[in-house]
């Protein structure tokens, strides 16, 4: 199956002409078919994309509560074997010393229709590129990648964390099945080879930059700098999250969801 | 469209005799913003500023009429705005935002606020977004070259700089130069080679001086917020406006020169795809309306 078909057998529909408000949503969606399960695993990362996933205050207990069930996870789920899921949020990375992780992450891939890389670490391996082993408790563990290295991944949100507001624009999106919404995270998915000099050699080398700052603003470790219209990195406080190539209006340009967004 | 959505189109002015001293042309931007603060519609804004360095501006945050007026006028190299943004929720700690943008800029912007990937509660807070026409930007360099080489002036006596009526114009107290723009060419940033936005399609508010006399701006109101405030600051009686159709050259020109960017940057977007070099926007045999900023 495709991955839109399979994201379409996820919703249960068919893509819907209107957005309709959310609290709607929950209600019709509670009424029609069954919730769809979703297991949240947690490879090596630091646990900030559930908790940004959390600040989505407003949102969080209908999503628990009326729009999803957690069949799995790690303090959430009282649960050791692992179930069917029709969608698995994998954050962090994968070890590959670390042979626990790399089965529990085999095992996702069996028992999830729908694997979504969730946040940089999952994605592009993010901070955990700069791993080079010799600690405790285990100076085995040294080499972390994105976990599409070793499975096929579906879907990528990436972010240092990604921000609670994407989170809570992909779950609305899929909850209306607005594919034209999810198609850049399913783009995405292919992105695992992030890195702030990525603003370099695809963006200033191809001739596209413009100096607007985007990059320089969403840099989530402020490792870039704007010096005479370029982009400036600071390789030391980069964490190859690739947020400012996603972000860059020269990367991939959504313009029919912009209008959308702005009623034109 | 040419000249993007928008609600309504009118040739405006401000009405404060200062701003109009000082404006680029009609005063616009500074207009809205001294009124936007006025009425605590914003807490802030985001402008071009000046710095120690003549004509080289950076992001500031303005917070009072006195801050936006030492940022009026138009300077024709880089100031990345969008950059400054975050600094302005954050360290600032504005809750509501206005911005002056060109095109590009209110790409990253827009692009941003729908898909906000890794940028955390910052996309609600744009209020007002000013756009402002823009054929290309000019690195500092570029500008050096002008003045210094290309015209024998001491950047340090010009007061003004002005694109339009096909020359680039510097204006010291005694004197006017002018340049050609034929002279400029080549010196223009390469990425704005292949932009497809002349008129800040995705402003709130967009302006520039193309389209009306010299003194007077061209506005297009665009989203509601925008159309909101605009009315409000005319009602308020902070900007005057005359009827598009009743003032020259009108909006005739402004479509002429919006195509030819759109033709022009079409070209090389297809050139480019021809070579295999990447381009974020669809090529002509992909898109229906062939010069849609898509």
């Amino acid at each position: 199956m495709s991955i839109l078909a399979r994201i379409k057998a996820f919703l249960g529909m068919e893509a819907k002409p209107e957005k309709e408000a959310l609290e709607e949503e929950v209600e019709k969606v509670a009424e029609e078919k069954a919730k769809p399960r979703i297991g949240y695993i947690h490879l090596s990362g630091c646990t900030g994309d559930v908790m940004s996933l959390s600040e989505n205050y407003d949102i969080l207990a209908e999503l628990l509560t009326n729009l999803v069930d957690i069949v799995y996870g790690q303090t959430l789920v009282d649960l050791w074997e692992m179930p069917e899921m029709d969608l698995a949020l994998v954050e962090g990375s994968v070890c590959l010393q670390d042979e626990h992780s790399v089965k529990e992450l085999m095992e996702v891939r069996e028992k999830a229709a729908l694997v979504c890389a969730f946040g940089s670490c999952a994605a592009t391996g993010c901070f955990t590129r700069y791993s080079r082993g010799g600690q405790q408790a285990r100076p085995d563990h040294e080499s972390f990648v994105p976990i599409a290295d070793l499975v096929k991944v579906d879907c990528a949100i990436p972010g240092c964390p990604p921000s609670p507001e994407i989170i809570a624009k992909t779950v609305v999106a899929l909850i209306n099945g607005d594919m034209d919404y999810l198609q850049p995270m399913l783009d995405l998915a292919g992105y695992t080879e992030a890195c702030g000099c990525d603003l370099q050699t695809k963006v200033v080398n191809q001739a596209l930059c413009i100096g607007c700052g985007t990059c320089a603003m969403a840099c989530q470790t402020r490792a870039l700098d704007m010096n005479a219209g370029r982009p400036e990195l600071n390789s030391d406080r980069c964490v190859k999250c690739g947020v400012c190539y996603v972000q860059c209006p020269r990367s991939w340009w959504p313009a029919e969801q912009i209008n959308k967004d702005l009623g034109f | 469209m040419v000249l993007g959505t928008y609600k309504e189109v009118v040739a405006a002015r401000s009405t404060d005799k200062q701003i109009q001293k000082i404006a680029q042309d009609g005063g616009i931007v500074s207009a809205l913003f001294c009124y936007a603060l006025d009425e605590k519609l914003i807490d802030g804004a985001v402008v071009a500023g000046p710095t120690e360095e003549l004509w080289k501006p950076a992001p500031t945050v303005a917070m009072t009429a006195e801050e936006v007026l030492a940022a009026a006028g138009t300077k024709y190299t880089f100031s990345p705005n969008v950059w400054m943004l975050k600094k302005a929720a954050r360290q600032y700690g504005l809750e509501k935002i206005g911005t002056v943008a060109i095109p590009c800029q209110l790409m990253g912007i827009r692009k941003m606020q729908s898909y906000p990937f890794g940028v955390r509660f910052l996309a609600d807070k744009i209020a007002l977004a000013v756009g402002i026409f823009c054929m290309e930007n000019f690195p500092f360099a570029s500008l050096q070259t002008f003045i210094s080489e290309k015209m024998g002036l001491d950047p340090n006596l010009v007061e003004k700089m002005d694109i339009g009526k096909g020359k680039f114009w510097a204006y010291t107290a005694d004197d006017v130069y002018t340049l050609p723009l034929k002279e400029t060419h080549g010196y223009e940033q390469n990425g704005c080679k292949i932009c497809l936005d002349y008129v800040a399609e995705l402003a709130d508010v967009s302006t520039g001086s193309v389209g009306t006399p010299d003194g007077w701006s061209t506005v297009f109101t665009r989203t509601d917020a925008g159309e909101t405030i605009f009315k409000a600051a005319v009602e308020a009686g902070v900007i005057e406006t005359k009827a598009i159709d009743d003032v020259k050259p009108g909006l005739g020109l402004l479509e002429k020169l919006a195509t030819d960017k759109k033709t022009k940057a079409m070209k090389v977007i297809d050139d480019r795809k021809a070579m295999g070099l990447p381009v974020p926007y669809k090529a002509s045999s992909e898109k229906e309306d062939p010069l849609a900023n898509i």
